[in-house]
């Protein structure tokens, strides 16, 4: 059974804007997501309200500051010192900021483009 | 103001089989802030959907947790296959479903029996573990596996179950019912086991619904969350009711989990009930090119796989959402205001799963 999870793209400016509305319609935050693209970043955050997903995602270039969702979403702390950690975005102004210490890894930033040695897949199958 | 200290609890600790560190500012014996630290043997799994392909990847997601490995399996799959709109065939639907039942029996008396231990309660901890024994040798026989399954997969599952094995396992369910009774009760009205948990890390369904709790956290404290209901696998075909208490305290989450046992069993007898014949697997062709998010229900509470396809053979992202991870800043608000002595009885409570966190 698919659900359908739709979502709207926002420019970064409308990020706060749009969160707390979904924190005024009674939505709890289910998931906050980073990939990496070629440009930059996405950033996807995703609401709950009775079994359905929504999610607001707005896409950020390299080096650009992020402000936290944390004075709506208490919880969001955990999220975004993760996405710190792992992806280097600077996020500003998370209640409980760790600084980079939230996971202990060999490498820093690890889930950055290149970050990682490349190899060839070990079970290419061609 | 009264003198504060600062007590490091873990992240080695006798409650705590993996690590997690908690910061405690004390006054006196009240924990009046928390400041909890995770990401000692942090994986990097999800990174490694860049080098295994798609299909094969089903073997390390089943590897982020040891204990519900074969939900994470079903939660990966039943990702990709909604990016390319594969129907899985109903037998494998009910298979799931089955095995994802016996994955949160084993989960649940694993818990209790660790949370016995954890009070001091030795015998209720080893007849507990006794119990559990049963349902991973079943595990064992159905899918070769007693804690990695590896039966699950992109478009299906690897292995069937006969028909006399499905009515075996729904007979020895309902003899092992009265069993979940006798320990039921000595968790729920044994004095010693009540003084230990009562009023003990309460959390406000307020608090509960806002701070994200998920699983037997939120459902103990009145959050009636449960993703089963959404209907993924053969839930949907299934009748049941979450398990909800209100208190929010030790006691109800406890109680939560005794309660879903039953459940679980009502569920696997009304999975071989229904169960239909026909094909356990689906051929899968091309590539997956979309993305989704998949969630269901862990035994510890709503598990999140995102997925996103580029149309190679590679995913371009796995991102996974477990509920221990989502479960830490409500134990935050547990611990606000607890006695020290209460703080580890207090932190097994959401049945902390780093191995999950740390994927």
């Amino acid at each position: 059974m698919k659900e359908q999870q739709p979502v709207k793209n926002i420019e970064l400016g409308e990020l706060l804007k749009g969160v707390e509305k979904y924190g005024k319609d009674g939505y709890r935050l289910a998931i906050v997501t980073c990939l990496k693209t070629q440009e930059g970043y996405e950033l996807t955050y995703s609401f709950d309200k009775d079994y359905k997903l929504q999610s607001l995602r707005t896409t950020i270039k390299e080096g650009t500051e992020v402000p936290s969702i944390s004075g709506i979403y208490w919880n969001a702390f955990i999220y975004e010192n993760e996405i710190h950690d792992l992806f280097g975005i600077s996020i500003k102004g998370i209640n409980i900021d760790y600084k980079g210490n939230l996971y202990k890894t060999s490498i820093k930033y690890p889930f950055t483009a290149g970050s990682l040695k490349e190899v060839e897949p070990c079970q290419s199958k061609q | 103001m009264p003198k504060q200290t600062v007590i490091p609890f873990g992240p080695q600790h006798p409650v705590l089989p993996e690590p997690i560190h908690l910061d405690l500012v004390m006054e006196d014996e009240t924990v009046v802030d928390v400041l909890p630290s995770i990401g000692y043997v942090h994986r990097g799994l999800e990174r490694l959907v860049e080098r295994r392909e798609f299909p094969d990847y089903v073997y390390i997601a089943e590897r982020i947790c040891g204990i519900c490995s074969f939900i994470h399996g079903v939660a990966y799959a039943q990702g990709v296959e909604a990016v390319m709109d594969i129907q899985v065939p109903e037998r494998a639907a009910y298979l799931r479903t089955i095995w994802s039942e016996y994955s949160r029996l084993h989960s649940h008396l694993l818990w209790l029996g660790l949370f016995a231990d954890s009070i001091g309660f030795e015998s209720l901890f080893m007849t507990s573990w006794k119990i559990r024994e049963r349902i991973l040798d079943v595990l064992e026989e159905t899918t070769g596996g007693r804690v990695i399954q590896g039966s699950c997969k992109v478009g299906g599952v690897r292995r069937d179950i006969s028909a006399e094995t499905l009515d075996r396992m729904a007979k020895d369910l309902e003899a092992m019912k009265k069993e979940f009774k006798d320990i039921k009760e000595v968790f729920l009205k044994d004095d010693a086991v009540k003084h230990r948990l009562k009023g003990v890390g309460k959390l406000s369904k307020k608090d509960a619904y806002e701070l994200g709790a998920v699983g037997p956290t939120a459902r103990g404290s009145g959050v009636a969350i449960d993703l089963r209901k959404t209907g993924y696998a053969a839930y949907g075909n299934l009748q049941f009711d979450p398990c909800v208490e209100t208190a929010g305290d030790c006691y109800s989450r406890c109680a939560v989990r005794l309660n879903e046992l039953f459940t679980s069993v009502d569920l696997v007898k009304q999975a071989v009930k229904k169960i239909p014949e026909g094909p356990i697997e689906t051929k899968v062709v091309g590539n997956p090119s979309g993305e989704y998010f998949s969630r269901v229900e862990q035994p510890r509470g709503e598990l999140i796989h995102y997925v996103k396809g580029n149309g190679t053979k590679y995913l371009a992202r796995s991102r996974v959402r477990t509920p221990t991870f989502t479960n830490i800043p409500p134990l935050v608000k547990m611990l606000t205001g607890c006695q020290l002595a209460d703080v580890p009885v207090i932190v097994l409570t959401i049945d902390p799963c780093i191995g999950c966190c740390e994927r």
